[in-house]
């Protein structure tokens, strides 16, 4: 997705997992997931520049879409659809 | 005669299946360090495979039983060299050294400082998390008899168990992962 369709996403779902390290921001990804319906998007916050690479990964695992990240000042805002 | 098209899918089904059954979506590590940084590298691992739904089961030998300790509970009957064992290595995972850079607990004092200011999981946070997503932890009946160690003085953690090297290498063999720590 191009920087200007992930911002006009709507999100149903956002989680700030700012203030944690790895695995941090996973695993508030994770408990977050069962509270969205399936074809809702998430959007995850986070500081941690190795979970802008783990989020596309775990999405792979757990059959979610991936849809991109946006940089954002200081942190990261990545987005996904379950 | 050549096979049908339905039996080369019958024997490729049987073979998946068996595959299948073979390694399943589990964790399988070996800790056997007692070193703070080696236990956190250890927990991190475990903690981000469970949330990523994989079934995590550590297996905690020799020095990393002494991670497992409550310093709060007490035992009874010991034999000398048990007690000495007990008094010399860490009373739980709050006690550990870093296996580098420890310099009588200055090096240790410091990681600690910039991990709370990074908001980086402390190991007894880590457990603790690890104890609430399902961690199954194992710990050697062997290695608990070598350093005298009692069950009632290990911590209360939901899925606590002890086995020998047989459980492990059985639940390893079925396991997608298998690390040594």
């Amino acid at each position: 997705m191009t920087t200007e369709e992930l911002k006009a996403l709507t999100v149903n779902k956002s989680v700030d997992a700012r203030g944690t390290s790895c695995p941090g921001p996973l695993l508030a990804a994770k408990k977050a997931i069962g509270q969205i319906e399936e074809g809702q998007v998430m959007e995850v916050l986070s500081a941690d520049e190795g979970t802008r690479r783990d989020i596309p990964k775990w999405c792979t695992k757990k059959g979610y879409e991936y849809l991109g990240t946006l940089e954002e000042a200081g942190y990261y805002k990545i987005f996904l659809k379950k | 005669m050549s096979e049908t098209v339905e039996q080369r899918i019958d024997a490729l089904e049987k073979k998946v299946k068996q595959l299948q059954s073979q390694r399943k979506d589990r964790l399988s590590m070996v800790i056997f360090s007692n070193d703070m940084d080696k236990i956190l590298a250890a927990m991190v691992i475990a903690v981000g495979a469970a949330a990523m739904d994989t079934e995590v089961k550590l297996f905690f030998t020799f020095w990393a039983i002494s991670a497992l300790r409550d310093k709060n509970k007490k035992t009874k009957g010991k034999d000398m060299k048990s007690k000495m064992f007990g008094a010399m290595l860490p009373h739980g995972i709050d006690q550990l050294k870093l296996s580098k850079m420890n310099m009588e607990g200055m090096g240790k004092d410091m990681i600690k400082g910039i991990m709370k200011k990074k908001n980086i999981a402390s190991p007894r946070e880590m457990l603790t998390t690890a104890g609430e997503l399902g961690v199954q932890i194992d710990i050697c009946e062997m290695s608990m008899d070598l350093m005298g160690f009692k069950k009632e003085e290990m911590i209360d953690y939901p899925n606590l168990g002890y086995c020998g090297v047989a459980t492990f290498l059985a639940d390893a063999g079925e396991s997608s992962v298998q690390l040594f720590i």
